[in-house]
């Protein structure tokens, strides 16, 4: 057997860009400090990455650029405890710690000549981001590509930079929603999965994807199922608490997958041969 | 396999010799327990019965250095500070002398997890090439012992360097690895060819000594079955107490937390056992448990060892039947029982939510 890496040594890599999204949540742009493990540096879509501090320690997140776009590393945090606050706190030109990429993908090789229905919830935009940027970026290997994103308030929505083009743009198909109407909201006003209903896409060579928080997902799901999408059409990430990011410290299982590794995207085909535990 | 003898009177000069090339852990008697320390003249081995602490943190420590990280300052400017990552694997030649066979064999359940093809652990691993396991065979069962239960038996060599069976006068010593082999050259051990019979009778009772054999075959598909019954949880789990003194003490138990800690400039990345039992095990930061009661932490803790551990690893339950689990449970929470009645008691229907 030939000798891995220590798989939890991080790379230390510098913050080169940070800025809020939303009143919680923040965005971190970081490069690896080795240019040239920069240079080989590769992930897919979905794929994670352990971000650290040293010295308050470490929490998962997506990458939530696309591997097209290889300048930097892109992680959207929300402040939630600890580690996420003192994130929350880093500045330009600070040390963090990366392990990455780990974890599956989405399965953007098979998704290929299909459509797509991406439906993104608050913060559970940041994994669906990471793909649809790669799709744009492969724009002529997919068919049509629909986007509904939806959050509480406008001020809750994260990625507002993208939006100009995502709504804008003639090869895709954009729904932005709220939870209650808002002054100077000019978009839907709904909950996702009742809006979802509403635009009623067609289940046709066509595969959706999902992530939000655990209620949307439920409802959203039931959706989805009513639109007439099978179990093997719809795609989720599941979050869960992880610490080594390698399958073995034991706190992601499910049964006898582990969420870091196995994960975190699943059909929903997948998750209904998992015990219940979400 | 060469067999030799080692006389009782011998035995400690064996361990010094032994301990004069590296750390020799022995079981001794700490206040009521008997824990696994270092060996040194004079200490006296407790080996007429099990350790109340398997010898797990020989390999897997309580708590250890992944890494070490400083911050330093660039005194040009001083808002300019680079972190500086240090690797910290502590590895010295060991022997565990006295280990039962349950004990040992619980590393070969971390083995398929730690040293892998999809990952290795390297402080894990440098601690096992450095590692020798010198067992005693069990002369007889204590009331909790059911390694025969999970393919195992009380004169199991496998992860074993040495076995060692007590016979009248002393012990014969077997080798069982090419490593083992070499601390079988002592002067101090004679020709034990003659006593092989002897210790096949001290193996043969000491099974025996163990009762009826229950196979588990089914506890894999009949604890997923099991999985939407609450109330059966509910029921097995009425009087644990979440301590966590089952995981704790458990040779085959191998989740573990990762903290930083960090004084000044400096730190070290720490990892610790952790603990399925308890309520912050799987909390996740949004507020969300998975495993809010201590009846789905219980499950999940007889599902990883009996259903989710075999059916990732050819069978091979992630118990070694050792029985401190039940032994040294403050309120008797007996995993045997529990998986018993798993495959025998009929599952009820979940309530519709």
């Amino acid at each position: 057997m030939t000798t891995l890496p220590n798989p939890y040594l991080p790379e230390i890599a510098t913050v080169v860009e940070t800025f809020p999204e939303t009143p919680s949540i923040k965005t971190f742009r970081v490069v690896l400090n080795n240019p040239e493990r920069m240079k080989a540096f590769s992930f897919k879509p979905g794929q994670v990455g352990q971000l650290s501090v040293f010295g308050v320690g470490e929490a998962t997140f997506v990458i939530n650029s696309p591997p097209t776009r290889m300048d930097y590393l892109q992680f959207t945090v929300m402040m939630a405890g600890e580690v996420t606050s003192k994130l929350h706190s880093l500045n330009v030109g600070d040390q963090v710690g990366v392990r990455a990429p780990l974890g599956n993908w989405f399965p953007y090789d098979t998704l290929k000549g299909k459509s797509v229905v991406f439906v993104g919830g608050g913060i559970g935009m940041a994994p669906l981001r990471t793909l649809l940027l790669y799709m744009l970026d492969n724009r002529k290997d997919y068919k049509d590509i629909t986007l509904l994103y939806g959050a509480r308030s406008p001020d809750d929505m994260a990625f507002k930079y993208d939006l100009p083009d995502w709504t804008t743009r003639k090869d895709m198909s954009t729904t932005l929603t709220i939870d209650r109407e808002a002054p100077g909201w000019e978009h839907k006003v709904g909950l996702i999965p009742n809006v979802l209903l509403e635009m009623n896409p067609s289940p046709k060579n066509t595969v959706a994807i999902t992530c939000g928080p655990p209620i949307m997902i439920k409802f959203t799901l039931q959706a989805l199922q009513k639109l007439g999408f099978g179990d093997d059409q719809i795609i989720t990430t599941l979050e869960k608490r992880m610490k080594c990011g390698v399958g073995i410290c034991g706190r992601c299982n499910i049964g006898t997958k582990y969420v870091c590794m196995d994960g975190p995207v699943f059909t929903y085909a997948e998750l209904k041969q998992l015990p219940n535990e979400l | 396999m060469a067999a030799k003898y080692l006389a009782s009177e011998k035995l400690p000069a064996w361990l010094a010799e032994l301990a004069a090339s590296r750390v020799v852990l022995v079981p001794v008697k700490e206040r009521d327990a008997v824990v696994f320390r270092p060996y040194s003249e004079g200490v006296k081995p407790v080996l007429d019965r099990q350790a109340n602490v398997p010898p797990k943190a020989s390999i897997f420590p309580a708590s250890e250095s992944l890494m070490s990280f400083k911050y330093i300052k660039n005194p040009e400017d001083l808002g300019q500070v680079a972190v500086e990552v240090h690797e910290t694997v502590d590895a010295p030649p060991t022997v565990v002398f006295g280990g039962r066979p349950c004990d040992v064999r619980g590393f070969n359940i971390f083995d398929r997890v730690y040293d892998c093809p999809k990952v290795q652990d390297p402080y894990y691993k440098a601690r096992r090439e450095n590692t020798l396991f010198v067992t005693l065979a069990c002369e007889d069962a204590e009331n909790a012992c059911f390694c025969h239960w999970v393919g195992s038996s009380p004169s199991d060599p496998v992860g074993s360097d040495v076995l060692l069976t007590p016979i009248q006068g002393g012990y014969l010593v077997e080798d069982v690895s090419k490593r083992g082999k070499a601390l079988l050259s002592s002067k101090l051990l004679a020709d034990g060819s003659k006593r092989s019979t002897e210790a096949k009778a001290v193996h043969k009772a000491a099974l025996e000594s163990l009762g009826e054999v229950w196979n588990p075959e089914k506890a894999p598909a009949k604890l997923l079955e099991k999985f939407d019954d609450m109330g059966f949880w509910e029921d097995v789990s009425a009087k644990c107490v979440s301590c966590g003194a089952c995981t704790y003490l458990c040779p085959t138990c191998y989740c573990f937390n990762v903290t930083d800690e960090r004084s000044g400039m400096k730190g070290e990345r720490i990892r610790t056992w952790d603990n399925c039992m308890s309520y912050l095990f799987t909390l996740e930061a949004s507020g969300h448990n998975p495993r809010p009661t201590k009846a789905h932490r219980l499950k999940n803790r007889v599902g990883h060892k009996f259903s989710y551990y075999p059916d990732i690893h050819e069978g091979i339950f992630a118990c070694c039947g050792c029985g401190r689990c039940i032994k040294l449970c403050p309120v008797s929470v007996d995993i045997r029982e529990i998986v018993r009645l798993a495959v025998e008691r009929p599952t009820a229907k979940p309530e519709k939510s």
